[in-house]
């Protein structure tokens, strides 16, 4: 790891004052961040903690409205009781992340600002219809994913929570590369007053999206039924040595079906 | 270059370290704390996890100054004198070790696994938990069997201590 200066944010504030010193980065979980120094993918000249800043951590759910600061772990969001009756498939969704000392420190505001085009956050909030809230304003999370590791955030922007409506019905799949357990493809479908959503994780080239043709089918009939024989287009899918285009967009089909049973479930 | 206080093992210990010195390295070169390793150094195989904070964490992707404040352990702050922890002695007794490299990593998890699931364990569970910890040896079988002892014998542990107190 290149050389780097610490800083640790007293507050929202001072982490954006923190972020104008050089080639500043800002530092949460880290699980993703640290091992991209080690290995000089990354080198920023300073590092703002804003893991232990209090008013970034925790979920409330007030109704139907859930709110999760953007400093808490994944582990706190797979636990937390009153989620887990809300939306019970966010929680669910946040213990299939990485192994049980990732979920205790990487953050899910970490994880959406990082945006990887493998991980398993986006999908959950372009399912939820998801608003981000940053240090400066509100966004859509239809507008906030725009490529691999690529969002809608500005330079010294700061992703403080992101807040949704619990949806009535809502579940997450997904098929893992064995080795790396991340998400070859995801599924995360939701059903709601707004209608059907159904985001794909994994398998896009230009990262997270909603799958059309999947809501259209689901539109219908919210019943695994409903996807018989549906087929999913390899266009603007990733083919590398995990899995071929065609090969993700039939697990695409195969994760959506089972979503909606456990869904329905 | 940083000032890093921690609380490890009980004690308070504080030292300078660059920033970009990860905890393994504080623990195992400033503090001559060898017992956590350091296996892939890609946050992937567990031989460096150590409680932070009562969780268990890689301590090979964390930097030192992240955990300043911090209360640690190690698995050198396990044992109660010469009295093995409860998972330290399933383990001996069940034979969970073969070139024993993953050994401190596979307890620190076991312990912090243990201590969540108060309801009890069963197999699926354990495997499913270890999940960031490997064994090049691949001698999972008998971890898993000392994990689920160790809980039991905690289980049991804290009935009894129940009772004395009841």
């Amino acid at each position: 790891m290149y050389s780097v200066n610490y800083h640790r944010a007293s507050s929202v504030a001072d982490a954006a004052k923190l972020l104008k010193n050089g080639d500043a980065k800002l530092l949460s979980g880290g699980m993703t961040l640290i091992p991209a120094m080690k290995t000089r993918l990354a080198a920023p000249s300073d590092l703002v903690d804003v893991s232990r800043l209090k008013d970034l951590q925790g979920v409330k759910v007030s109704g139907k409205t859930v709110t999760i600061g953007a400093a808490t772990t994944h582990y706190d969001v797979s636990a937390d009781a009153n989620l887990k009756k809300a939306c019970p498939a966010l929680a669910q969704m946040a213990s299939l992340i990485g192994d049980p000392a990732v979920r205790y420190k990487g953050t899910i505001g970490g994880s959406i600002a990082n945006n990887d085009p493998a991980a398993d956050y986006p999908a959950a909030l372009l399912a939820l219809g998801a608003t981000i809230i940053t240090n400066k304003r509100e966004i859509a999370a239809d507008k906030f994913f725009k490529g691999l590791f690529e969002t809608a955030l500005k330079e010294g922007e700061i992703v403080t929570a992101v807040s949704f409506t619990a949806p009535a019905k809502a579940a997450y799949q997904k098929f893992r590369n064995p080795a790396s357990r991340y998400a070859i493809v995801g599924v995360f479908v939701t059903k709601g007053k707004d209608g059907v959503r159904a985001a794909v994780t994994g398998a896009g080239e230009d990262g997270v999206f909603r799958s059309k043709e999947v809501e259209a089918a689901l539109a219908k009939s919210f019943d695994a039924s409903a996807l018989d024989g549906l087929k999913v287009p390899a266009k603007g899918l990733m083919s590398d040595l995990h899995a071929s285009a065609d090969y993700r967009a039939n697990l695409i089909a195969v994760m959506a079906k089972r979503a909606v049973t456990a869904a329905n479930a | 270059m940083s000032d890093v206080s921690l609380t490890v093992n009980g004690k308070r210990v504080s030292g300078s370290a660059e920033d970009r010195t990860l905890l393994v390295h504080f623990l195992r070169e400033h503090l001559g704390l060898t017992g956590t390793h350091v296996g892939c150094d890609t946050s992937q195989c567990g031989a460096c996890v150590v409680h932070v904070d009562g969780r268990a964490v890689k301590s090979c992707t964390m930097l030192a100054v992240q955990a300043s404040g911090s209360t640690i352990v190690t698995i050198e702050g396990l044992a109660d004198g010469a009295e093995l922890h409860p998972v330290q002695a399933a383990f001996k007794e069940h034979h969970g070790l073969q070139c024993g490299f993953c050994t401190p990593g596979m307890i620190m998890t076991a312990t912090d696994m243990i201590a969540r699931h108060p309801e009890g364990l069963d197999e699926a569970t354990v495997r499913a938990e270890l999940e960031g910890n490997i064994c090049r040896c691949t001698g999972y079988h008998n971890i898993v069997k000392a994990i689920l002892a160790a809980s039991e014998t905690m289980a049991k542990g804290a009935k009894g201590k129940a009772k004395q107190a009841a």
